[in-house]
């Protein structure tokens, strides 16, 4: 491996295990405000511990986020400093926004967190919202870079020097509402799923726990309302991608030949130096319908791009298939439980249910991570697409597996620790909640 | 140029904050006192954190070549940063939700009191290194290696100095954090002292050997504003050693807040109007104007709505003295 494939390798890491807590961080937060709402309106005691025990988990989670998060404001400027100097003055602006948003939601995470007992309620629960806006805030301003790295707009390059720079046009960039709202409610629909699937395995265990019913449903409910939305903001974004970027939808769909009427290919081996996927399902007019609405239309295959200009067409291929694939089983549990929901008028509690909501939970993070790889391997070779190459803007730095090595080494030790913690905060958790759901409500002590 | 100056400003003040706080939670070298510590440190410390971001992310949009020239000739000690900033955190939060038992415990603040001291001290290079001298840019590209400036006795006297004021500082808040235990205000009041007094010998040698580390600082550091300054951080600084002598805690905090504030702001004029010395300016570094307008405005937007919140935070959380149970 080049020292470019060690910088790209720690960016890539330290992006997933970022990743992960940024969208628990944003996803959590909704669901404890709507906790606390509930408490607010029918001052049952389960909705309140409900509330203070997501609040503990979000804790640890927005904890390790901001950590994994200053790594990565560190690491662009260690890893890709040619990126950030002729990038810094026209989209750093969001970066500074955001960290104005991370901010305030420290802020007032830490007001919600030990604020329990010293503010009024409805100020506490307000504090509670400023956190969920916040974080969302933060997506929003951080996914606006993203996706001017996809789509750069706002500068103009006269003689190679910038000149025009425009950062609010930077901001705005034709990527931006299409990636900004797919990573929202991928963001929910992840955290509903994921804290449905830990509930439903409680609820498998003792299915007589009102504090894992009541947390089913509403996790539950923000989850999969937020699917089918997610599923259909990514047909409008693949549009979006077909028209700006068509090396990246060629490879998503490991298409190598320009052609009208294209099939869709799910799966399989591509093939670069024979130009073709050998083992996939194709479907007829598949792939011509789903980018532009037309099942003759024409579309652009890895033969019209130069070759030294393909991204991995394997991993971006694969990688979509993954994403799509666990966004088809979220939809089609979220549509069995929304079924039974209506049927029953209540929060759907069958065994089978649950069990398929226990395997679907973790299935949005992996949408998540498989949808970051499509859209940055994707982008490659290019980190500012069209205008500058990632091996352009790697630093000069020799030795760079060192870095790597030892971050590797810290991110696996930090997964297994909160893993661990994690666990034991649920486990724990489990009878306790279930007596105080019942008892008087123990208010004098929180973490 | 004015905005530059006005955004240095702004930067310098996060920046001071940053370490402000980042003293704070270096204090766990004080190995019995512990659980004060974690009280004083667990509603804000999250807050902490988030200086360091704002800094770096502010530095990178209005600075960009700064940043990118920092970045690379600073990596292997900014690494080094990372690094301690990555463990201390994650230590302080997995001491917090896993105290249970105390071998576990024990394990994370060994790790979170290492990191505490690694971070600053790596820090203090890289601040040493910027005024050095010894980065050079030319034409826009880097041409001193990634070994000059923070390998020299100058940027170690630095880390050693931040060291010890971050110690000194820590110590001193604590003393005023805990005043209903009078045994542990002693404790504290003991390593405030100590590290005060032992702050005097390692300025001096950063003094002197500033004359050849970093001889555009040294210079400086004759002009007409310089005694000024010098003056105030030294009645400040003698002023928080005779009220923590005197036991007079809360004027010692005032008067170390104001020592470390003149010391930032004094290291501040010294390096004006450089950002990495000889060759990178506030003005031949910073971005296009557009952008610096911007981000003019978001900073005042963000001002606006952050500090009334840090106020209030301050407010809820310090209004009541602790009576926490110390540990969970």
């Amino acid at each position: 491996m080049t020292d470019l494939d060690f910088a790209r390798s720690q960016m890539a890491l330290s992006l997933a295990f970022h990743i992960v807590f940024a969208a628990v961080g944003i996803g959590m937060p909704l669901l404890m405000a709507v906790a606390e709402a509930l408490y607010l309106r029918s001052r049952e005691p389960v909705y309140l511990d409900l509330a203070r025990r997501w609040a503990s988990g979000t804790a640890i989670l927005f904890a390790v986020g901001a950590v994994s998060g200053t790594v990565l404001s560190f690491e662009l400027g260690l890893l890709w400093p040619g990126f950030m100097q002729y990038a810094g003055g026209i989209i750093g602006l969001p970066f500074s926004l955001e960290g104005f948003a991370f901010f305030t939601e420290a802020i007032f995470l830490g007001i919600y967190l030990y604020g329990w007992d010293r503010i009024p309620a409805v100020l506490h629960w307000l504090a509670g919202i400023v956190v969920a806006a916040s974080g969302v805030l933060s997506a929003v301003f951080v996914v606006m870079v993203n996706a001017w790295m996809n789509a750069p707009t706002g500068f103009e390059v006269v003689d190679g020097r910038l000149t025009n720079v425009d950062p609010i046009a930077a901001m705005l960039n034709p990527a931006s509402p299409g990636q900004v709202i797919h990573m929202l409610l991928a963001a929910f629909a992840a955290t509903g799923f994921v804290v449905a699937g830990v509930h439903a395995f409680f609820l498998l265990r003792d299915r007589a726990s009102a504090f894992h019913r009541h947390a089913l449903g509403i996790a539950l409910g923000v989850g999969a309302l937020a699917t089918p939305l997610q599923i259909a903001s990514g047909d409008v974004l693949a549009r979006m991608v077909a028209q700006r970027q068509p090396a990246k939808l060629a490879a998503m769909e490991a298409h190598y030949h320009t052609r009208a009427a294209a099939p869709l290919t799910i799966g399989g081996i591509p093939d670069d130096a024979a130009m073709t996927t050998r083992y996939g399902l194709h479907i007829p007019w598949a792939l011509s319908l789903l980018a532009w609405h037309d099942p003759s239309a024409p579309v652009r295959g890895l033969d019209s791009i130069p070759r030294d200009e393909w991204p991995n067409t394997r991993i971006v291929h694969w990688a979509f298939d993954l994403m799509v694939g666990a966004g088809v089983a979220m939809l089609a549990v979220a549509g069995w439980a929304g079924w039974l929901w209506r049927r029953w008028r209540r929060v759907p509690d069958e065994r089978w249910l649950l069990r398929a909501l226990v395997i679907v939970g973790p299935l949005g993070l992996v949408a998540i991570e498989a949808g970051w790889v499509v859209t940055e391997v994707g982008r490659q070779p290019w980190i500012i697409y069209g205008v500058m190459r990632t091996a352009e803007s790697v630093t000069p730095m020799p030795g760079l597996a060192v870095p790597f090595t030892t971050f590797t080494a810290i991110y696996l030790f930090l997964s297994v620790v909160l893993v661990y913690l994690l666990r034991r905060q649920f486990i724990e958790t489990d009878p306790r909640a279930v007596r105080r759901a019942r008892g008087p409500l123990d208010v004098s002590r929180d973490d | 140029m004015l905005v530059a100056v006005v955004l240095y400003a702004l930067s310098g003040g996060a920046d001071y904050g940053g370490g402000m706080w980042d003293l704070l939670a270096s204090g766990p070298r004080a190995l019995r006192q512990r659980a004060a510590i974690e009280h004083a440190i667990g509603p804000i410390w999250e807050a902490n954190h988030v200086w360091l971001v704002l800094v770096i992310v502010v530095f990178f949009t209005a600075f960009p070549p700064g940043f990118a020239a920092t970045m690379t000739a600073l990596h292997i000690p900014m690494t080094a940063v990372l690094i301690g900033i990555v463990l201390r955190g994650s230590a302080f939060v997995f001491r917090r939700y896993d105290a249970r038992d105390d071998a576990v415990h024990r394990r994370w603040s060994a790790l979170f009191g290492a990191a505490s001291f690694f971070t600053p001290f790596a820090l203090g290079l890289c601040l040493g290194a910027l005024a050095s001298s010894e980065i050079r840019v030319i034409d826009g590209r880097l041409s001193s290696g990634f070994f000059a400036g923070w390998t020299r006795p100058f940027a170690v006297a630095c880390g050693l100095f931040a060291l010890g004021l971050f110690a000194f500082l820590a110590a001193t808040y604590l003393t005023v954090d805990t005043e209903s235990e009078p045994d542990l205000q002693d404790d504290f009041r003991t390593r405030a002292l100590t590290a005060g007094v032992s702050l005097a010998p390692i300025a001096a040698i950063t003094f002197v050997l500033a004359r050849n580390g970093a001889p555009t600082i040294f210079a400086k550091l004759t002009s007409w504003w310089a005694p000024v300054l010098v003056g105030v951080t030294s009645v400040c600084a003698i002023g928080a050693l005779v009220g923590l002598w005197s036991r007079r805690f809360r004027w010692a905090r005032a008067a170390a807040v104001g020592q470390v504030a003149c010391i930032l702001v004094g290291w501040g004029l010294a390096q004006y109007p450089y950002l990495v010395i000889p060759d990178l300016t506030l003005t031949n570094a910073a971005t296009v104007p557009s952008t610096l307008t911007a981000l003019q405005s978001a900073l005042a937007v963000g001002a606006a709505v952050l500090f009334p919140a840090f106020g209030y935070l301050f407010y809820v959380f310090k209004r009541r003295p602790a009576s926490l149970p110390p540990s969970d």
